[in-house]
């Protein structure tokens, strides 16, 4: 399938994890919000087992079925609940409510109805809770226009609003507010807490949880304390107590099951567990990463996990053991290392956990594991200023990795050049050299001189700094012949131009020339003797980036200045080869191809150019690539070229490029169509191949493999036009728990409809829609909806949903469907 | 979940002599013995066989010494004038030795009177030494002659007078019995057989040559005169293999250790330099009050003898190597216990149950872990880590400041305390290594108690003592930036003159000249 597909922009790397709290499942199972999705985790193997994509924008809240576990609600921005047959991955039904949903709550008494946040008509920034009867009539798609008022003025994080036990009432926070309204004797009551202000914050609202047997609320405050109310059905005669051990914002509260212990996270980054809510019996689970977001129990207490703000997911055992963590591509607050390859793993490599460097693949959406640079304790407290990873560099062969880190201090900063040496045994860095502040001021840039074959003996470090220096680390060889054979690196040069600050820094593709930015000017040097050759200048405007050519267009020098300009420069002839006016913010050359990539931001959007510096015409435009600024890009070379059937797309033939943008998100551009990209993973089937085997799935395996052996004999085409639609009633069939199925009387004509339709007319096929099951028929709709949200997303933005939920099934299974209905129609004729 | 990170205790590297394994082993020696000699010694000699006694030439005796002897055993005194190189025979039977009036004595080491006289040289003999078949003893006078003595007969068996200044040093082949080598103040080292009439080698030295050595193999030549110390390769026909400059003031004396793995060196410029015959650098240097003349290695390293201009006999002995069994003795049951169990390999159907390994943590850990600054600064203020490892101190401050904790770790403290502090920071404060965490520290503190200056005198005597300590680095900061603008000139100066040190390091094209720089 070489279509002359368009390129389109693909997220990567996972959305933001903590749109909502994490539920489990009655079975082991987690399921997550993520952006766009739901994602469904194995606990025990922490594998993403499914990705359920529908909504079409983000999710904001997700709820089991009260009255059925293996049925999820899911609520979406873009106005929607979602029923979901998690197991399979399926849409059972959409509601569609019309306004924005920014929270969810299902309860086990009401029947027919669930609890969301929506804006106040006409207000901004006013929500309301309110609850929506869900209509049961027949269809997938349904209109759930009855809305009843709960509560107004309510916040709209999920946090601050809470069910209490057998949902007699629901209680609320905004502010320094507490409202709690009695179902039964339809009473409102609201108290308050006079809002001071200390050193470490306010003493707002941030969080509340109800105790599960209790009459009994807890509140979370910005200041750290915990309040417990009691006897709120009095307006006056209320009480309270408080508990204190967070510094800081306490993010989230959750009751145990039973209800003896409440669970506590924050900024501080640790779980404390308080037991029967006093305040000296307290428990903790400290150094869990990052910020607490959210914290969810199982429902049978034996597990909780705790989502954080770095987009990764804790799971803690009853006994507040850590057990496992899910962690994809780590968010941090700021990349600052850039997006650097690791040429040994072909990983993407930034900045982790505080401190960290996380190695991240990019194939299997997995972090391969985060090197710990800083080696120092992280105090998870805001407004401290503590040494953080700011650049990063690798040798051609990854043997040597280079790594700045530094601690913003007002007088002096502090600063740490590190080298690591890869050690084949441990198959991990080892750290060889620690130079303490290796430049007077901040490091700017910093390059090794990539000399493929001379790697061990000539390799060189360039350090660019703003105290106006570059300096040049070379490789030293212990003295001591006897001593233990060793190296270490130590500063070879220091070079200097004008007393202007340097920038930046790259080597020629060879090696032999080092080109450093100074302000305004571009110095190019003899990497052998360190004179300085020439100098190059496009006033005005500072330098932002330089590179040079590669391979036939060695003999240029591309600098971006702030000015806007894209120069390029011969360095041959020492002379302005040519100019473009364009606002570059990155700009980024292929390691395997001439092609250098250069992002533009322009009035709000972002724009990637492609060109050749032998040039001046871009071989590729996309402008409104993203609306975000983008702030780093990286060329990941493929494991094997790419067959790329348009010629425009040539350049992506051999690596792939990644964008950063400022909002952390990490997207590519793809040339693949949608079908393509959602390949069938085994992952899906994995549920499927982990049922028992029950002697109907014998029979059913046994003649199986006799029809494919027949298939194989006749060597028959496979038909494969107008059954597509059928497919899933069969498989729904054949997956629907059998206590949740229709009766067979029911389900039969059905059935044998769906079957006939093999042999059929268009005409019997329409009949058959008109009766076939409901649960397909939503399928159905919900493949109509994503088209048209799918057209939607095209028209406004280019962006593509990753991990767009298949609900298409794959050519195998279809395969496999259509011999089981062959097989079962010879038995029905017969019959 | 990431465990506790302790705090990290910044390395620095040690300023000076890095510790080798040269280092360790030179270092063992113990605080040397000094014995007066009448004049300037020439020459020291160990008899080749225990007990190693050792022949001392100084004026006009001979004094042998026991090994722990501070007493000679034994003098010769049998000259008139100066004594030169009293030199035992490999069997340490017999002792020879040259003289200011020209004529050469063979003594027995038990006996007294000379055995034999050989006499022939018209000048006083500085160098004397047997040939390897023990019955012919070689010469070297400062009437330029080179002779070549029978022992039984007591006559001459051969003179050359090839050499043009005085031979001033010389020594014989282990491998050959024909061959033996003189040095001459002719800048010319020569290389004689005895079975031919002239010399078979002429090597240039370039200065004077005070000392020659062969190596035990005989193959190669070190020689030493003027500042440099120069290596041949006597089979490949005396080509340079390495020029070695590492005195600044002329070379006296050669050894070799027993293994041969070392060379030694000294020189009037009072220090005795370890080169490694490998690679032919520095690997340790000795440090003497006074020039030295004469040095000599005890087989086994056992003591180092040095003689000086001023007639003083430095003798160092090695430490004994005793320490090492105790300690074993001590850890035995506690290892055994840490092994127990170890070893079993687990079977296939056992089922493991691993323990977490408990990290230890230091007790300022432990109290930064819980968050306790004021506990942990006043744990590391405790006398051991203060006094003997003050990074530790330091680099606990440090992680205070980071986390932003230190101004209140270090308020609130009494009398004693703060002196304590302020004793600390003053005293460490000028250490760069300290400096920049210090001065932070400094400034908390003088902010801190500001208010309560004067209240006592013993915080007060200690504010001034910083401040003094302080003053002073500023005047030294100073005057070390006035020494380095001078330089600057210097070295603005020198640059031209590169281009003619590079020259100096030319020599034919297989020849590698090594230049190292001198240490000290």
């Amino acid at each position: 399938m070489v279509a002359p597909a368009t390129l389109r922009v693909v997220r990567c790397g996972g959305s933001t994890l903590h749109g909502a709290r994490a539920v489990f499942s009655a079975d082991s199972y987690l399921l997550c919000a993520s952006g766009d999705f739901v994602k469904m985790y194995s606990v025990a193997t922490e594998e993403t087992l499914r990705v359920m994509g529908g909504h079409a924008d983000l999710v904001t809240g997700i709820q089991l079925n009260p009255h059925n576990h293996m049925q999820l609600y899911s609520s979406s921005v873009d106005g929607s609940i979602k029923l979901w047959d998690f197991m399979d991955g399926i849409p059972i039904k959409t509601f569609v409510v019309g306004s924005k949903l920014l929270a969810l709550y299902a309860l086990a008494h009401c029947e027919d109805s669930v609890f969301v946040v929506i804006p106040k008509r006409g207000e901004r920034d006013t929500f309301q809770l309110v609850s929506v009867k869900l209509t049961k009539a027949a269809g997938q798609d349904l209109e759930a226009k009855e809305l009843s008022v709960v509560l107004d003025g309510v916040d709209a994080s999920p946090k601050r609003i809470a069910f209490g036990r057998e949902g007699e009432y629901v209680a609320s926070v905004k502010d320094v507010n507490l409202q709690v309204y009695f179902f039964k004797q339809k009473q409102l009551n609201r108290f308050s807490v006079s809002a001071t202000k200390t050193k470490s914050g306010n003493n707002h609202f941030t969080c509340i949880a109800c105790h599960p047997t209790e009459d009994c609320i807890a509140t979370g405050h910005a200041d750290g304390k915990i309040r417990l109310w009691r006897n709120f059905y009095h307006k006056k005669e209320y009480t309270f107590s408080t508990l204190h051990w967070h510094h800081d914002t306490v993010m989230d509260l959750a009751f145990s099951m039973e209800g003896t212990s409440l669970l506590s996270g924050g900024v501080e980054s640790v779980l404390v567990l308080w037991h029967n809510e006093s305040d000296c019996q307290r428990d903790f689970l400290p150094r869990l990463g990052s910020a607490i977001e959210y914290i969810s129990m199982s429902s049978d207490g034996a597990l909780c996990c705790t989502l954080h703000t770095d987009n990764r997911i804790t799971i803690i055992n009853s006994n507040l053991r850590f057990s496992k963590s899910i962690q994809g591509l780590i968010k941090s607050t700021d990349v600052k290392t850039g997006l650097v390859v690791d040429p040994r793993t072909k990983a993407l490599v930034l900045n982790g956990e505080p401190g960290h460097l996380q190695f991240y693949c990019l194939r299997s959406d997995q972090q391969l594991f985060s090197l710990d640079i800083v080696q120092r304790q992280y105090i998870h407290q805001a407004g401290l200023n503590q040494a953080d990873l700011v650049k990063v560099a690798f040798s051609a062969q990854g043997k040597w990795l280079a790594t700045v880190e530094e601690r913003e201090e007002v007088t002096d900063p502090e600063l740490q050049l590190k080298l690591w040496f890869y050690d084949e045994e441990t198959q991990s860095f080892k750290l060889n050299t620690r130079i303490n502040m290796p430049h007077e001021d901040h490091i700017t840039d910093m390059c090794f001189r990539n000399m493929d074959e001379l790697e061990d003996d000539s390799l060189i470090l360039v350090t660019a700094g703003r105290d106006c220096v570059f300096k040049v680390w070379v490789m030293v060889e212990d003295t001591d012949p006897e001593a233990q054979q060793s190296v270490s690196w130590s500063c070879d040069f220091v070079g200097s131009y004008h007393n202007y600050q340097a920038t930046n820094c790259c080597f020629s593709e060879d090696g032999s020339l080092l080109a450093v930015s100074f302000e305004e000017t571009v110095t190019v040097w003899d990497s052998v003797t360190w004179d300085l050759k020439c100098t190059f200048c496009h006033p005005p405007g500072k330098i932002r980036n330089i590179c040079f050519g590669r391979l036939t267009c060695s003999k240029y020098l591309i600098g971006a200045t702030d000015h806007g300009f894209l120069c390029c420069w011969n360095l041959l002839s020492c002379a302005l080869e040519w100019s473009a006016h364009l606002n570059v913010l990155v700009l980024q050359p292929d390691p395997l191809s001439e092609h250098i990539a250069a992002v533009s931001w322009l009035s709000k959007e972002s724009s990637l150019f492609v060109f050749k510096p032998n040039e001046p015409r871009p071989i590729y435009i996309q402008r409104n690539l993203c609306k975000e600024k983008i702030q780093l890009a990286a060329f990941v070379p493929r494991d094997e070229p790419e067959t790329i059937g348009s010629e425009k797309y040539l350049w992506l033939r051999r690596s792939q490029l990644f964008f950063l943008t400022d909002t952390q998100e990490l997207m590519t551009l793809s040339t693949k169509s949608l079908e393509e990209r959602l390949t069938p993973s085994s992952k899906q089937l994995a549920v499927e191949e982990s049922l028992a085997v029950t002697p109907f799935s014998l029979l059913l395996g046994k003649h199986r493999r006799q029809q494919s052996q027949e298939d194989i004999d006749l060597g028959k085409l496979v038909v494969r036009n107008k059954h597509e639609q059928d497919s899933p009633a069969v498989k729904e069939l054949l997956h629907t728990p059998a206590h949740v199925l229709p009766s067979a009387s029911f389900l039969c004509p059905i059935f044998i409809n769906s079957l006939l339709i093999s042999k059929e007319n268009k005409s019997a096929e329409e009949v058959a829609d008109e009766v076939e099951m409901e649960s397909e028929k939503t399928e159905d709709d919900s493949d109509e909806e994503r088209d048209v949200t799918e057209t939607e997303q095209e028209d406004t933005s280019p962006m593509e949903l990753l991990g767009e939920m298949t609900c298409k099934l794959s050519k195998s299974q279809e395969k496999e469907l259509r011999k089981i209905r062959k097989m079962d129609y010879s038995w029905i004729s017969a019959f | 979940m990431a465990t506790y990170k302790p705090v990290v205790v910044q390395a620095f590297p040690k300023l000076g002599e890095r510790i080798t394994q040269d280092t360790v082993y030179w270092r063992g020696y113990k605080t040397p013995v000094q014995i007066k000699e009448f004049g300037a010694v020439n020459k020291i000699d160990f008899s080749p066989v225990p007990p190693y006694n050792y022949a001392v030439t100084a004026s006009s005796r001979i004094h042998i010494y026991g090994r722990y002897s501070q007493e000679p055993i034994k003098t010769f005194s049998r000259f008139k004038d100066a004594a030169y190189c009293a030199t035992h025979r490999d069997d340490g039977n017999l002792l020879v030795a040259g003289s200011e009036e020209g004529s050469i004595r063979l003594f027995d080491i038990n006996g007294r009177a000379p055995l034999r006289q050989f006499d022939g040289h018209t000048k006083a003999v500085h160098v004397v030494g047997f040939l390897s078949d023990k019955y012919r003893i070689f010469s070297g006078g400062d009437d330029y002659s080179s002779n070549l003595w029978d022992i039984p007969s007591a006559t001459e068996i051969v003179s050359y007078s090839e050499h043009t200044d005085y031979v001033r040093c010389g020594c014989a082949s282990k491998v050959n019995a024909d061959v033996f080598i003189t040095g001459s103040y002719d800048h010319t080292v020569k290389l004689f057989d005895a079975r031919t009439k002239s010399s078979v080698m002429t090597i240039e030295h370039g200065q004077p040559v005070e000392s020659v050595l062969l190596f035990p193999s005989g193959g190669l030549l070190v020689s030493a005169g003027g500042r440099y110390v120069k290596v041949w390769d006597v089979l490949k026909g005396g080509q340079l293999l390495v020029s070695l400059k590492n005195h600044h003031k002329t070379v006296t004396c050669l050894c070799l250790n027993s293994s041969g793995q070392r060379l030694l060196s000294g020189s009037l410029d009072r220090h005795v330099k370890i080169y490694s015959t490998t690679s032919y650098k520095v690997v340790h240097s000795f440090n003497y009050a006074t020039s030295i003349l004469s040095l000599a290695l005890s087989p086994e390293d056992e003591t180092i003898v040095v003689g000086m201009t001023n007639g003083v006999l430095n003798i160092k002995h090695r430490k004994p190597e005793e320490r090492k069994e105790k300690s074993r003795k001590k850890r035995q049951p506690a290892y055994r216990t840490y092994v127990k169990g170890r070893t079993y390999m687990p079977k296939q159907e056992d089922f493991c149950v691993s323990k977490p390994v408990k990290r230890v943590l230091r007790k300022y850990d432990k109290l930064l872990k819980s968050f306790q600054s004021s506990k942990a600064l006043d744990a590391v203020l405790e006398p051991p880590i203060r006094l003997y490892t003050p990074e530790v101190t330091v680099a606990v401050m440090q992680e205070l400041h980071r986390r932003g904790t230190l101004r209140s770790a270090l308020a609130g403290r009494d009398e004693k305390q703060v002196n304590l502090l302020l004793t600390f920071v003053a005293r460490r404060v000028i250490e760069p290594r300290f400096t920049p965490v210090l001065v932070t520290v400094a400034d908390m503190i003088t902010d801190i108690y500001q208010p309560v200056v004067g209240q006592s005198a013993i915080v007060d005597r200690q504010f001034l003592r910083l401040q003094e300590a302080i003053g002073k680095e500023i005047d030294y900061q100073e005057e070390l930036l006035e020494v380095l603008g001078m330089m600057d000139t210097l070295f603005a100066t020198f640059t031209k003159k590169r281009a003619t040190y590079l020259e100096e390091n030319k020599s034919n094209g297989l020849t590698e000249t090594i230049e190292t720089n001198m240490n000290n």
